[in-house]
């Protein structure tokens, strides 16, 4: 969901064989930058904000136990000193490091980390991230409003904090750098109440500084950070309330420094054609699968075999063509940047007659009319006719359903509503890098539900258990060996063929001359669009 | 006089509550889940319906509308489910830059449309008046979003002499204002120059000339004076359709006032903040048409109110 239900970690170049970015450690601090939107920001309250535009606002006010390497998707300490992990995987101890302070000055204690998760996970903060900490202990007694605390987060001593787990759970450490778990002071929050969003206070290396609404929001650098040398700019601008067009044309003439969100469509082959804009423009991949969601509860979908021939009958490459090029052909639910994806694995061909074969082997030689729901704003329209087309070049006569995007998250997510989906513009980016994120609420058991995100209604309870089995694997030298099992639960679910993988989207970040820095933070896969802690100003001093 | 406003004043107060009860009914038909909105992706359901409880969006519709007017009536708007604050402060915080804007524009659109239809009801069916006529009409037909646009390549871009949209300084209103004028520059200029021709053909006008005023004395004493009335009522109706267009120019120019909260709100489906705004815009059309209702007498003492 590009807009509302955003997740963190987009781009991700750099799994795996993990490269650090080249921080520059000599580049000179002071300068701005100004950054361009369309939308007021909605909230600046770590617990609340779930969108492309806060996420990495939240990221550069406030920092939680776990971060990430600039640039990349290696966890690091952030808050922490280090952690460590029982032997069975559920217990997790945080040692945190001396002297960190809030914004407002006072010092960070083990007290804050037990009050922030409590926080977020008390139903009535109605955090849209609470569901992360299910691994908890006591999560789902506390979440539901009982008792007084969340029994599984304990403070040991004023710096050492104990977090017991209900099962063992891989991606635990990840949810610990979720936005959602950082670390926020009580007294502000107190104080501001309701309007904590407006008033943030946390440790990040930049603090806010104004924030006039429909305006812009300013943050000005934070003196006592506990890195050192950062942020490297003194302030970042962001100005709200510009059209993408008029932001494009403000930073051609010099009066923005990047564009929050992106380069318009229309403008793109403009832009990229232009070795003056284009030598500023950066690619990197993203955590994201755009697919086709066939209901396998609602006929003809419920046999394997039409699932497949509508597999075989998308011609991926023209789709791609109709974005100019800003994404890559993709064979199953993984992007190519996550940890698990198949390289070997060939998906289904392009292969119309083929799939005419299959369908009248299904019982379906004169084909069959159904519905495709579609998100009505550009390009998905023209997406969707596109699949269209392919469709009935194999006798499937369907039909176009245009709908406001929450009209279509509905319909997706009722047993009988949509019989297809096509997922631009909703489409899952994961919300950290880990393969395990992109099963559960989408391909699961658990998403098959009235109101879930798994909209193709697929429950395979063989896979779910072997997805429970694969995240329980906490140990960190079978890194390998649950990679592979995640590895080979998406190649088996193309066996069954709920959806059809169409295109990972890439990430194009266009910046000005003013600024600079490793390249990787222009795509950093936490920071959209920008690492705005570690960029610094070609007109610093 | 006096039991005229009243009346109306209850009549505007109906309207009203049967505007707030239409949106209302309807944004409640949207088949969109606010609580699944505010829960987010990765909510349970028990998560999902513990807002929709805290919402109190299980009620029966009809209670739902109720509460909200409660609150209506003593100014609480509710609170927006994505900015999470008092859609009252929110619209309180953008109505001096609508107000503003709206102002600059009414005065555009009558000096333009005024001199505009003068100048063509003088030279009628002479080249300069099918001129003014053409571009009235272009003016009136062209989407604002266009108008915008090309001002802002023109102005901003080509010329860089006025900003690239924003708000501030006097040079941030002058594009924003004249394309929001433009279009009742159009509307003004026409029914300015016919109200014109109307009156230089009735019989003072005549007599004022064969009296042996000059021409210039005439047009300026008697012909503007009198053909100027009809136009001034329009105004207060000019505010329904000010009210649309703030949606579209305010966005293309990223202007913070009340037409760009609507429209981030309309595309995210921030009920609270669509139904704030609505019943703000309706209040101030309501408002409009009463006042342009009593100015008229006012400034006609021809016409008498019952």
């Amino acid at each position: 969901m590009t807009k509302i239900f955003l997740a963190g970690l987009a781009g991700i170049a750099l799994f795996g064989n993990v490269a650090l970015a080249q921080v520059n450690e000599k580049a000179p601090q002071g300068g701005s930058m100004t950054v361009t939107y369309k939308d007021d920001v909605a909230t600046l309250d770590p617990a609340i904000g779930y969108d492309w535009q806060n996420w990495s606002m939240i990221k550069s006010l406030f920092d939680g136990l776990m971060g990430y390497e600039p640039g990349t998707t290696k966890l690091r300490n952030e808050l922490s000193a280090s952690n460590t992990i029982s032997t069975d995987g559920t217990i997790h101890v945080f040692k945190m490091k001396n002297g960190i302070k809030f914004h407002n000055g006072r010092e960070i204690t083990a007290a804050d980390v037990k009050y922030s998760i409590e926080r977020v996970t008390n139903p009535k903060t109605q955090s849209p991230g609470a569901g992360f900490f299910g691994m908890i202990d006591g999560f789902d007694s506390w979440n539901a409003g009982k008792g007084s605390e969340l029994s599984g987060v304990k403070v040991i001593d004023e710096k050492t904090v104990e977090i017991k787990l209900s099962r063992p759970d891989a991606t635990f450490l990840h949810v610990m750098a979720l936005n959602f778990a950082s670390i926020v002071p009580k007294e502000a929050v107190d104080a501001a109440g309701e309007d904590f969003g407006r008033k943030p206070v946390g440790s990040g290396a930049f603090k806010l500084a104004e924030w006039t609404p429909g305006q812009r929001v300013v943050f000005e650098a934070f003196d006592e950070y506990h890195r050192t040398g950062v942020p490297k700019l003194e302030n970042v601008t962001f100005e709200i309330g510009l059209e993408p067009m008029v932001a494009l044309l403000r930073l051609q003439q010099g009066m923005a420094d990047t564009l929050g969100d992106g380069i318009p469509p229309a403008q793109f082959m403009q832009v990229m054609n232009d070795p003056n804009q284009s030598k500023n423009v950066i690619e990197g991949g993203q955590l994201h699968t755009g697919y086709i969601t066939m209901n396998t509860r609602m006929a003809p979908f419920d046999n394997v075999m039409v699932r497949k021939a509508v597999n075989m009958a998308i011609n991926k490459d023209r789709i791609v063509r109709i974005i100019n090029g800003r994404a890559v052909p993709a064979n199953q639910p993984l992007p190519p940047t996550m940890p698990g994806y198949a390289k070997d694995y060939k998906g289904y061909p392009f292969d119309p007659e083929g799939a005419k074969i299959m369908l009248s082997d299904a019982g379906l030689a004169n084909g069959f009319s159904t519905e495709l729901f579609v998100y009505n704003t550009d390009p998905n329209p023209r997406i969707a006719q596109a699949i269209q087309q392919d469709l009935s070049a194999i006798g499937i006569k369907a039909e176009i359903r245009n709908l406001a995007q929450a009209n279509v998250i509905a319909a997706g997510g009722e047993p009988d509503q949509a019989p297809m989906i096509w997922s631009g513009g909703m489409a899952w980016i994961a919300d950290f890098p880990d393969p395990s994120n992109f099963y559960g609420p989408i391909l699961g058991c658990a998403g098959a539900v009235q109101g879930g995100w798994n909209w193709s209604w697929y429950c395979n309870e063989k896979l779910d258990a072997r997805a429970a089995e694969a995240d329980s694997m906490t140990d960190p030298s079978k890194i390998a060996e649950r990679e592979a099992a995640w590895r080979q639960i998406y190649v088996d679910i193309m066996d069954d063929a709920p959806w059809v993988p169409v295109f990972n989207e890439q990430r194009f970040t266009f910046r000005s001359d003013k600024i600079d820095g490793d390249g990787t933070l222009f795509v950093d896969p936490v920071h959209i669009p920008v690492n705005y802690d570690y960029i610094f100003s070609t007109q610093a001093k | 006089m006096r039991n005229y406003v009243l009346r109306r004043l209850l009549q505007s107060a109906l309207i009203l509550l049967g505007i707030s009860l239409v949106t209302f009914i309807l944004l409640y038909l949207i088949p969109a889940d606010p609580a699944r909105q505010i829960a987010g992706r990765s909510a349970t359901a028990k998560t999902v319906a513990n807002i929709r409880a805290q919402l109190g969006l299980d009620d029966p519709v009809m209670i739902q509308y109720f509460r909200y007017l409660g609150g209506l009536v003593q100014g609480d708007m509710g609170r927006s489910y994505l900015q999470r604050a008092e859609v009252s402060v929110l619209i309180a915080g953008r109505l001096p830059a609508s107000l503003l804007l709206m102002v600059s524009a009414i005065v555009t659109e009558l000096i333009l449309g005024l001199t505009i239809g003068i100048i063509a009801a003088l030279n009628r069916n002479k080249l300069a008046d099918q001129t003014l006529m053409v571009f009235s009409f272009v003016s009136i037909s062209a989407p604002q979003f266009v108008i915008g646009i090309l001002l802002l390549y023109f102005f901003s871009i080509q010329f860089q002499l006025l900003p690239i949209g924003g708000y501030g300084t006097f040079a941030h209103l002058i594009l924003p204002s004249l394309t929001l004028g433009l279009l009742g520059a159009g509307w003004y200029s026409r029914m300015m120059r016919s109200s014109m021709i109307d009156v230089l053909h009735q019989d003072f006008i005549r007599t004022a000339r064969a009296k042996g005023i000059a021409k210039r004395q005439v047009i300026t004493g008697h012909v503007i004076p009198n053909a100027i009335l009809p136009i001034i009522a329009m105004v207060g109706i000019d505010i329904g359709l000010f009210m649309s267009g703030i949606v579209v120019v305010e966005s293309v120019f990223g202007w913070p006032g009340i037409g760009q909260l609507a429209w981030q709100a309309i595309q995210r489906i921030d009920i609270p903040v669509i139904m704030g705004v609505t019943i703000v815009s309706a209040i101030a059309i309501v408002l409009g048409n009463l006042l342009a209702d009593l100015i008229v007498p006012w400034i006609d003492p021809r016409i008498k109110i019952k």
